[in-house]
């Protein structure tokens, strides 16, 4: 049957998602501006009778959903940006011991307490890792409420089917928002691996242990990270994810994510209509995997970089377009919480054009 | 062939590896109490026939490797963490039996906040901490529970109140509502390893009966770090350890036991 569209906030579309998702460990910290995720949280984790803890800080947040993973749950936390900074510990040693969990970061301003507002500032903490050692996340990053609540329930599957942390990367503006959505039933992914290797006492089979530690014989943390590369690998091949309008055959592309993306769809939608010149656009939704063959394969020669940041995912642009020829990149960048205007944008595309 | 016969009928096997320890040999330096302490909760797992609903959390530090020698689920954690990967696998394992190992630099350290806030939560879990006042793993630096005056790497000229002082971490989890059986025992000698296998066994009985948190804290020997040997090192938990930190139950909320009088009032 049709769902119905509703009105709800960002913050609480992830925490329905969650729980549709079948999430049954919640543990999270009060930080701006993700709050609302963590008090329905704790509201309807325990409605629900699954295990909600406030946690003393995100050391231990993301340590409890270290250990929540380890035995057998779908565990979830969430923060903004400065608690997201402390999980990374944790972060690196749920990668390194090959544990799946939802990890949500509704950015915030920085470096330092920064600020409340939305930003994207995050970017490269995400999705080169984060804390210490070679690790990945898989992250996506919505920009509208409805996505916010469909990669939710996603990222419970990635995590669980490639053993590992998926991050949610969104920010305060997405998590403060009321829009429509379309609220639906949670459908896995299909032949998700039963978790052999969990932690939920030795009955009938031989004892499990989670470990990071890699000491003998000399090479075994090189194979390990060797190992850990063939799956980013595979999932650099499965997972690229991105959407784009006028793209083929634009003159100007302009690359967004998230919330920056928003205003740079309003622009594209002005030329389309007040405008001769073909204006497109390319969305990464993978931030990591970053789609780089989609963008590459793009025959355009002008690029343009929207980014609530000093410019951050403007290096895996480049990255992607590295060698091409002929080919420019420029940036609109706005840090600190700021989002870029309709008529920056605008005006930066009339430049270009010339 | 005849005598061996004879033989069996007069010996009687008195003393048997635990089936939950793992024939290894060991990694522990010899003297050290570690191997001690893991044999005794490997002998009350089995006596309590909770092997196969075991789930251990070894610490960063000398016990890290220590689900080499448990026969049991264990998983390691960040150096500190330890209560806070206990509390997410317990949550999600309430019938499971979960135990945190950890050291001194470990609990009393870097991982103060998660062992003071997993003891107030009342996590029903049980915590062996292994107290050595050293740091064993990196070379005998100071510990939270170094005592005065005692040399370390760090303390060369002996620990001095600029230092701090030895963290008295049953005490200090007494004042918590959350904690329901705190005690202090040692393994320096055998009449104490006795009392800690006792202690280590009523500690898992509350897990499994639902009684909330447990903490025991084994005073042990580091004879490398300390630069004594193995003796000399069992002196020094008698005559320098147990003073400052005395031996005994120093809380049981179990029940009949009662002993904290703070406690009963916030009942
Ligand atoms: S360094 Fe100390 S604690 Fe570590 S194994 Fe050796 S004696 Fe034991």
């Amino acid at each position: 049957m049709k769902q119905k569209k509703q009105l709800i906030k960002g913050n609480h579309a992830i925490g329905k998602a969650a729980i549709e998702a079948g999430c049954n460990f919640y543990a999270g910290y009060p930080i701006t501006p993700q709050n609302e995720l963590t008090e329905y949280m704790a509201k309807h984790m325990r409605l629900n009778k699954r295990p909600f803890v406030q946690a003393e800080s995100e050391v231990s947040a993301i340590n409890m959903v270290f250990g929540a993973g380890a035995g057998d749950a779908r565990a979830m936390t969430s923060s903004s940006s400065p608690g997201v900074s402390l999980k990374q510990e944790g972060i690196s040693y749920i990668a390194g011991a090959e544990l799946p969990c939802v990890i949500v970061n509704m950015v915030r301003g920085g470096p330092g307490l920064g600020n409340i507002a939305g930003a994207q500032s995050d970017y490269f903490q995400s999705t080169r890792g984060g804390g210490h050692g070679d690790y990945r996340l898989i992250v996506f990053g919505p920009n509208s409420v409805q996505e916010l609540y469909d990669f939710t329930m996603k990222a419970f599957d990635y995590a669980d089917k490639y053993r590992m942390p998926v991050m949610i990367l969104g920010d305060g503006y997405l998590g403060q928002m009321m829009e429509s959505y379309i609220p639906h039933k949670y459908e896995p992914i299909k032949n998700l691996p039963k978790k052999k290797w969990a932690l939920t006492g030795c009955k009938g089979r031989k004892k499990n242990i989670v470990k990071t530690l890699y000491l003998t014989p000399e090479n075994a943390l090189e194979e390990h990270n060797l190992k850990l590369n063939e799956k980013y690998k595979k999932i650099q091949k499965e997972i690229q994810m991105y959407e784009k309008a006028n793209a083929d055959d634009g003159e100007i592309i302009v690359v967004s994510y998230g919330t920056a993306s928003r205003v740079v769809k309003n622009v594209i939608e002005f030329f389309n209509k007040n405008s001769k010149k073909k204006i497109g656009m390319f969305r990464p939704i993978s931030l990591w995997p970053f789609p780089a063959t989609a963008l590459r394969n793009l025959k355009c020669k002008k690029f343009l970089v929207v980014e609530m940041s000093m410019g951050q995912m403007i290096e895996d642009v480049k990255l992607a377009l590295f060698g091409k020829k002929d080919v420019t990149v420029n940036l609109i960048k706005r840090p600190g919480g700021m989002i870029p205007t309709e008529d920056e944008i605008k005006d930066k595309i009339e430049k270009m054009i010339g | 062939m005849k005598s061996k016969k004879n033989n069996n009928k007069f010996s009687k096997k008195i003393y048997k590896r635990p089936e939950s320890l793992t024939k290894v040999h060991t990694h522990y330096c010899p003297g050290c109490g570690h191997g001690i302490i893991h044999k005794l909760i490997c002998e009350v797992v089995d006596e309590l026939d909770i092997r196969e609903k075991m789930i251990a959390i070894a610490p960063v530090g000398c016990g890290v490797f220590a689900y080499n020698y448990w026969d049991f689920d264990t998983s390691e954690a960040a150096h500190g963490r330890t209560p806070a990967v206990a509390t997410g696998l317990k949550r999600v394992n309430p019938d499971k039996i979960v135990m945190s190992y950890q050291g001194d630099g470990d609990l009393a350290a870097i991982g103060t906040a998660e062992i003071i806030h997993a003891a107030n939560r009342g996590e029903n879990i049980t915590v062996i901490f292994v107290n050595n006042a050293i740091y064993g793993m990196t070379g005998g630096q100071m510990a939270p529970t170094t005592l005065m005056k005692q040399r370390s790497t760090t303390t060369p000229f002996g620990r001095e109140p600029v230092d701090g002082y030895p963290i008295r971490v049953c005490e200090l989890l007494s004042v918590l509502e959350g904690t329901t059986y705190l005690e202090r025992t040692s393994v320096a000698q055998p009449k104490d390893v006795i009392k800690t296998r006792r202690a280590i066994k009523k500690a898992f009985e509350i897990q499994i009966e639902n009684k909330g948190f447990s903490l025991i804290e084994v005073l042990s020997m580091c004879p490398t770090n300390w630069k004594m040997d193995a003796i000399e090192s069992c002196r020094y938990v008698e005559e320098k350890m147990k003073k400052i930190f005395p031996l005994g139950v120093i809380k049981d909320k179990t029940g009949e036991n009662e002993k904290n009088n703070t406690n009963r009032c916030m009942q």
